[in-house]
Parts: structure tokens; sequence; C-alpha cells
């Protein structure tokens, strides 16, 4: 008998469920238990870069937008660094880069507020176009699913980007594409989440 | 200094996968295209941090952090302790785990929950908490309760609490359920039947602890948690330090 291998395996996913509120977002519950809920605040108050307003709906595969999903964000700021030891760089101070936010129960809509990141490094050379990263859990979905957002103005950086560009299916790209608007002023990107259909919403393996 | 790389490829043999439609909500929840595979860029083997400041000392025990004073929960209180690891067997220090769960009697706290079972009034079932240098974490609280759910016509899930972890990618993100060692509404649950292999349900049922109980108060289940390894740059040449 060869040697074992001395890894460990990954702990099984399973369904965050419906009442994921009750340990992410309390609030949201129905019940305030802790001094602050974490996520609320991605950018904090020294951001640099434009701030913008990212609005969307998480929709099943019968049309229906999904009214208990929380969604995560990961994004690097306006100069394309996370704030991580290997994030690429120094971060303003307060910024944090990662967000939580969850659907309205009524109308599935959910939506938060952020400063537009910059264009971050790619895997070997190359950059990669301004994105955001997002993690989505729900009833019903077994394993967090990954996603990115892309923005609409950046046409350029997009054409490039390299991981838009090893989606072979050129139509599904624009899945990951959210279209520039304005709100109050404020500039807003629509980004709403396909779960299955024609139009399903590219998904990574990462 | 060692840059930490990618992370290993996820092995989708023990992970459930989305469409599984003995769990009904998954069939219009589960996406049916392929994914794209990406190799790990930046934004991938990076995560968000927590610390000190996001958390008070207390969040972690969900048999006072609801309850009015000199007043506790129903149930049979235990402690519920283990590690986060990844994969190379490597503690995870510092990594904010958070937890959820219903009352004794199988209730949630949450607007949405309508089961018989009553609230507890000294309840409210979150609980979160930073492993420590060496990857540890404990909580306290009471076992939850099984109770029944719209899937079949007569499903119970086994009593489980959900746990939350982050690691330090954001890659390594996992939501997932502990169950309770022997439970027999384990092997028929429809949710935990998602899982194709039989050891990785394993890993997620909590053994009984005798050593770590503490007497005439708690008993213990412990409970290790396994996020994803991740290699060391390869052209450091030190395949040691994986």
């Amino acid at each position: 008998m060869p040697q074992e291998l001395a890894y460990l395996k990954e702990s099984a996913s399973q369904t965050a469920g419906p009442y994921v509120h009750i340990g992410l977002a309390p609030g949201a519950a129905g019940f305030d238990i802790y001094r602050q809920e974490l996520g609320h605040d991605i950018t904090g108050r020294n951001a640099k870069g434009e701030r913008i307003r990212v609005e969307g709906r998480v929709i099943d595969g019968m049309g229906a937008p999904i009214k208990d999903v929380l969604l995560e964000v990961w994004q690097a700021n306006a100069e394309g660094h996370y704030a991580h030891p290997e994030g690429g760089g120094d971060v303003e101070d307060g910024f944090r880069g990662w967000g939580r936010v969850i659907s309205d129960f009524e109308t599935g809509e959910w939506s938060f507020e952020t400063v537009k990141p910059g264009t971050t490094k790619g895997r070997n050379v190359g950059t990669q176009a301004p994105h955001l990263n997002f993690w989505i859990v729900a009833r019903g979905i077994n394993i967090g699913l990954n996603t990115r957002m892309y923005f609409g103005d950046e046409a350029q950086a997009n054409t490039a980007d390299p991981v838009l560009n090893l989606i072979e299916w050129k139509h599904r790209r624009a899945t990951l594409i959210a279209e520039r608007s304005e709100t109050d002023g404020l500039p807003t990107y629509r980004f709403d989440i396909q779960l299955q259909g024609e139009n399903e919403t590219v998904f990574f393996d990462v | 200094m060692t840059q930490p790389g990618e992370f290993y490829q996820r092995d989708r043999s023990i992970q459930p996968p989305a469409f599984t439609p003995d769990y009904k909500t998954s069939v219009a929840r589960s996406p049916r295209y392929s994914m794209i595979s990406l190799q790990n860029s930046v934004s991938e083997i990076t995560g968000p941090r927590f610390g000190h400041n996001d958390i008070d000392a207390g969040d972690n025990d969900l048999l006072t952090n609801y309850a009015k004073a000199g007043e506790s929960p129903i149930g049979e209180r235990i402690i519920l302790h283990g590690r986060v690891l990844d994969e190379n067997a490597r503690p995870i220090p510092y990594t904010l785990v958070e937890i959820w769960q219903a009352n004794a009697g199988g209730r949630y706290r949450h607007k949405k929950d309508t089961y018989l079972a009553p609230i507890d009034p000294n309840f409210g079932g979150c609980g979160r908490t930073l492993t420590d240098e060496n990857g540890y974490f404990f909580f306290r609280t009471v076992k939850p309760g099984a109770y029944p759910w719209r899937n079949m016509v007569n499903n119970w899930r086994p009593a489980h609490i959900h746990v939350s972890v982050f690691g330090s990618g954001f890659v390594q993100r996992l939501i997932t359920q502990c169950y309770f060692e022997g439970d027999p509404l384990i092997p028929i649950c429809p949710i935990v039947q998602t899982i194709p292999d039989p050891d990785a349900v394993e890993q997620l049922t909590a053994k009984l602890d005798l050593n770590a109980t503490v007497p005439l108060d708690s008993i213990a289940y412990k409970f290790d948690i396994v996020l994803r390894g991740r290699r060391s740059t390869l052209f450091e040449n030190r395949l040691e330090g994986n």
C-alpha cells in the first residue's frame, strides 16, 4: 500500500436555509442582538472614488424573485487594491471592501452603496476590468454561488478582461454586465441575477 | 515571507450538486449551465478580515446573549467547540464563525417561522466568535430541537446548527450545518442527502465530547470545520510550506 496523503477534505456545504437572517442579519429577522451587524459599511468614510449604488434581484427558474436571498460582495477600492495583505496595496482607513445585503421580503429587491472599484491584477499578467465579486446563498441553494458584476460604462476594459473573455459563448458575457443609470443623482447599476433559463447568469467554479 | 498562492480545486464529489430534486426548493434555484472554471486571481485569494472591534465578548454565549438577567433558555445546555482548519490540516486563526439555530422546541426566532412550538423568551438563536491563534472556537447554547418542514408531506429536519465561516480568501467562504451524533433523522433528511458522500456527512456530525463537558452544567460536542487549502507560491520551492 502506498502512503496515505495527509490532506483533509473541505467540509460539505449545506443550504443557508430560509432563516439565514437570524445568524447573519438578525435585525432583518426581527430582533436586535448585537452592538453592530456586520457588512453594512463596505467602504468606510475615507474611501476615494466614485460613489455608486448597485441594485437588483435574484430570479429563480420560474421567473420569480427570490425573497429570502443573502448576498455578499467583495471588491477592491478605487485604486484596485483589496483590503488584504495580498490585496495589491494599501487601502483607505476603514475601507473593508466587503458587504452583506439581503433582499426585501416582499419584493426580492436588494441594493447597496459603495465606490466603484478600480482595475485589479490578473492571474499572472495583465489587468482585470473593474468588477464586484458576489457570493449568493439562500434556501434551495446547496452551495454558495460565485459570480462577478462588471460595469456597463467600462466597455473598453470589459473587452480586454481575461475572465469575461474566458466565456466562450459571447452572448452570455452580457449576463455579468450591469448597465448604468441614475437614481436621485447617484450613479446606479442594475444587476439582476438569473439562476436558470435562457439568460442564466454565468457562475464560476473558483 | 511566503506569499500564499491560489486555493486547491474544490472537490465537487463531496459537495452537494445544485440540482437535488428530493430537496424540492433546489429545483427552481439551481443553475443548469456548467460553471466557468477560473484560475484564482487576486479577487479570489483575498477576502475580508475581522477583528475584535467587530464583535463583543459574550456574542458566543447563546445562553446569555438574549436572556433576561438571571434567566436562561430552556433546553439541554451544550458547548459546541472545535477548530477551523484548512485542507493542509493547519488551523485558521482569527476567522469569523457565525451560528444560528432553532430553540430547544425546534422554533426559530424569525418573523417568517410559524411552527407550533413556542418561542423561548430567553433565546435569540444566534452567536458569533473569532477563532483564536490556534483556530479554536467555542459556543455555549442549547441543543436545538428537530422540526417539521414542507418538502415531502412529512419531513423532519434533524437537530442542527447553521455555521458560517470565512477563512482567508473569498473562495473559502462556506455555510454548512452541524448535526449531532446519534440522531436518527440524519440519514433520512433530504437536505443532508444532497451530500453525495457518506463520509462528508459524518464530517458534519458533531461527536459527543465528554472530556469537554462542564460537570453538572453543560454537555459538549466537538465540531471541526475544514476550509479549502492553498498552495504556497510555486517558485519559492518550499513545498513543505504548503
